[in-house]
């Protein structure tokens, strides 16, 4: 059943009439995807692709600017001894650390993304989410990664969390929202269609699996839950909105699984960093060890790839 | 909502390359005898014909062509064996059955692979679904070969004596399997006759036999056409006809047993009903439909041909099974990546493609995937029909084929009606949200095995087999063990 196609962006959909999801069915088609093989030219294209839709990602409370500053010297040189790498789509860091990543990248086209709205419980009053929000914009923010309230979704209160992206979409300004649903507080594949639905009608410019601080983070059922609501909203409103799986990917195996997933459900549009992307930390020295494999014919020691 | 405009494009940018199964692991003969007591004996007919890899048309092997005279020679065979056989310790049996199903297991890669080039279906299909329920079936029954007075309580159960078994080319190695195993484990011995443009994977089986050390005699396996086939059912020497096929052949075949003392169990046709309601969970009901009717190229008896969508919903279900049909690949079975194989000889493309054009000369909307095709070799597109109804022929004869004839309907009675609206009854797929719709639609449903928010879903013990033009008698599970004893007080 659909949710009827709606000219305001910002209505609050009837979210008894989205469509249900049959968890053993989903898992099904997630198998099918890991069934896909991928190789030769298809794995490299594949692992550049990888690379550049990874938000590269710290969120500690031990985060320094230091720290942040090594994240970015990363995002930007991520393994020279390969020529020719791709540079990631983002690093994605707490607000207090947006100014110091904006100035360690400087002018290149790499994003600054920031957590905001309490990340990651969301447990604060809105005015001062909505607040969060703006001065990590003000520091030079592109993406802004918010949370919703999950109590109030659980209980039942759409309307106050479908008021509260809205708000958050608004404070946002020039900034893309992306929308962490923590499908692991969500319980089922029914919720998490639900919240997708809502996220999308209040605005939101992607939709994101988790926050890495729950288990279970992002897995593939969910995102191919999230992925189908995407798909529909998009032939129901014409309005693409893009996908961000986020904690618990960090083999280059498991990424080439979400990549099958993506091109089997939205298509090759989707398929670049402005609609997809990885929230990851230790993804990107997988790839490129796989990478480095592919060019040489042997894997390297962990050793020859930079941890910062 | 306009359902034709399909905006996602799932054809280009990053695709997968040629992932293929490889084929140097495999031997296949240039030609094969005909295996009776035990050992491989030419043919006295002095014919052997050609199979072919309908991926590419290229010969695989030429096979021995049984005549008369050597399908009697295989019923004496068998015959002699019984004696041994039946009284064999039934642990004993049971212990070579486990061998077969051990030995299909350690061989599986190389079965599947033959198997999906005698018969074009996706290696995906014959790695994953054919091999392994074939050895499924043989651990099965094999179980059951010291237990069977625990499945007739009270009586004993006695073999039949020769069973002439008579498989179809879909599931070449697991319907040989199907009629082995049980047949085995009660007691009997077989004389089996694969198909014609299918006959490897029952040859390796016969080598497998051979190797598992199965006295001679117990398995013999013939091949031929359907002359063949006719003759090994008419043979007055043999106790039970077993055979999966088509309707039409299924019928000749129980004139030629009327009066006779043979017992039979026939595995025909279908035309399934797959049955949407508007509060399924959709996304994987779509996923449903595809394995219902795609699965081994719609070359399925009991595959999901006809689909009724309730009329809220049909138009958003044919706008997502038309994407999901966009990233189905068409291609060389021996591909891990190919989903659709090849049509399995160039007598079913025919078939296949009449259809085609009766359902357009019958006014009926065609939509099928953008898919490009290979050069060589047999295939089709998966193809939708819309805007037909019950009286139009795609929605009432068995196409076996990739093409699915798509309804709508309002109400729980109308789709009950529609679907029961056929002479054949072998399976049905009801797909709701709601526990009380299933079981009100399974009881009403005229049908041998009804699935419920899945579909093509098989287990060896799970009892198999239709309601009326879709076959006599039931396989798999204790059901199956019936149709091959005779129980006495």
């Amino acid at each position: 059943m659909s949710v009827a196609a709606s000219k305001h962006e910002t209505r609050l959909p009837d979210l008894s009439r989205v469509t249900p999801v049959d968890e053993v069915g989903v898992e099904e088609r997630v198998a099918r995807f890991q069934t896909r093989s991928i190789k030769n030219e298809s794995k490299v294209e594949a692992l550049k692709l990888v690379l550049r839709m990874i938000d590269l990602t710290t969120l500690e409370g031990q985060d320094t600017p230091g720290k942040v500053r090594q994240l970015c010297q990363k995002a930007i040189h991520l393994h020279d001894a390969l020529p020719g790498l791709p540079h990631v789509a983002a690093v994605c860091v707490y607000p207090t650390m947006v100014g110091v990543a904006r100035r360690a990248l400087g002018d290149r086209d790499i994003h600054v993304a920031s957590v905001a709205t309490a990340f990651p419980s969301g447990m604060s009053p809105t005015k001062i989410k909505l607040e969060e929000t703006r001065i990590a914009v003000e520091e030079g923010a592109d993406e802004i990664d918010m949370v919703i309230s999950r109590g109030a979704f659980l209980q039942g209160e759409y309307r106050f969390v479908f008021d509260e992206i809205a708000a958050v979409k608004e404070a946002c300004g020039p900034a893309h929202l992306k929308v962490i649903l923590e499908t692991g507080e969500l319980g089922t594949l029914d919720r998490v269609r639900r919240a997708s639905v809502l996220a999308m009608h209040a605005g939101a410019d992607f939709i994101k699996t988790s926050t890495g601080k729950i288990q279970p983070a992002a897995t593939m059922p969910v995102t191919l839950t999230m992925l189908q609501a995407i798909r529909d909203h998009y032939h129901e409103t014409g309005r693409m909105v893009g996908m961000k799986p986020a904690g618990g990917i960090s083999t280059s195996k498991l990424a080439i699984h979400y990549l099958v997933m993506l091109r089997e459900t939205l298509g090759n549009a989707w398929m670049t960093p402005d609609w997809f992307r990885f929230g990851a930390s230790s993804l990107a020295n997988d790839v490129l060890m796989q990478l480095q494999k592919q060019a040489t014919g042997v894997y390297q020691s962990a050793d020859y790839f930079s941890k910062d | 909502m306009d359902t034709q405009a399909n905006p996602l494009a799932f054809n280009d940018g990053w695709q997968y390359a040629p992932a293929p199964e490889s084929t140097d692991h495999i031997r296949i003969d240039k030609k094969y005898d005909l295996f009776i007591g035990g050992e491989f004996v030419a043919p006295s007919s002095g014919s052997w014909f050609e199979t072919v890899n309908p991926a590419n048309e290229k010969v695989l092997s030429r096979v021995a062509l049984a005549g008369d005279a050597d399908v009697d020679r295989a019923v004496t065979a068998a015959r002699k064996a019984f004696r041994g056989w039946s009284k064999m310790k039934a642990g004993e049996r049971g212990k070579y059955i486990y061998r077969i199903a051990r030995m299909l297991q350690e061989r599986a890669r190389e079965f599947a692979t033959i198997e999906t080039l005698d018969g074009g279906k996706p290696i995906r299909e014959s790695r994953d679904i054919d091999i392994p329920l074939a050895a499924a079936h043989f651990f099965y029954y094999a179980g059951w070969a010291d237990k069977l007075e625990y499945a007739f309580p009270g009586r004993r159960a006695l073999p039949l004596g020769v069973a002439g078994q008579v498989i179809p080319w879909n599931f070449p190695l697991l319907m040989a399997a199907w009629k082995l195993a049980p047949a085995l484990a009660c007691g009997n011995t077989v004389v089996l006759k694969p198909a014609e443009t299918t006959p490897l994977t029952a040859l390796k089986l016969a080598e497998l036999i051979r190797d598992a050390g199965l006295p001679p005699g117990v398995v013999n396996i013939v091949t031929g056409a359907g002359e063949t086939g006719a003759a090994l059912v008419r043979h007055p020497g043999i106790d039970k006809v077993a055979f999966t096929g088509s309707t039409a052949v299924g019928r000749l075949i129980m004139k030629a047993l009327a009066g006779s003392k043979k017992k039979y169990t026939l595995e025909l046709g279908g035309k399934a009903a797959n049955i949407i309601f508007e509060d399924a969970a959709l996304d994987q009901a779509v996923e449903g439909i595809v394995n219902g009717i795609f699965f081994n190229q719609g070359h399925v008896c009991c595959a999901g041909s006809r689909l009724y969508v309730q009329e809220s919903v049909a138009d958003e279900v044919v706008r997502k099974l038309k994407d999901r049909m966009e990233t189905l690949i068409v291609g060389d079975p021996l591909d891990k990546n190919t989903d659709i194989g090849a049509i399995n000889s160039a007598e079913q493309l025919g078939t296949i493609e009449s259809y085609l054009k009766v359902g357009r000369d019958e006014g009926a909307e065609v939509y099928q995937s953008s898919c490009a095709l290979p050069d060589k070799g047999y295939w089709c597109r998966p193809t939708l029909f819309t805007g037909v109804s019950q009286s139009n022929r795609v929605v009432q004869e068995e196409i076996f084929g990739p093409v699915l004839a798509v309804q709508t309907f309002r109400t729980m009675e109308e789709g009950l009606a529609k679907a029961n609206n056929t002479p054949y009854g072998l399976s049905g797929g009801v797909w709701t949200d709601k526990g009380a719709k299933i079981f009100k639609m399974t009881r009403g449903l005229r049908a041998g095995v009804v699935w419920a928010n899945t579909f093509n879903k098989f287990d060896p013990a799970s009892p198999f087999g239709g309601y009326k033009e879709s076959g006599v008698g039931r396989e798999g599970g204790l059901h199956g063990l019936d149709a091959y004893v005779k129980l006495e007080a």
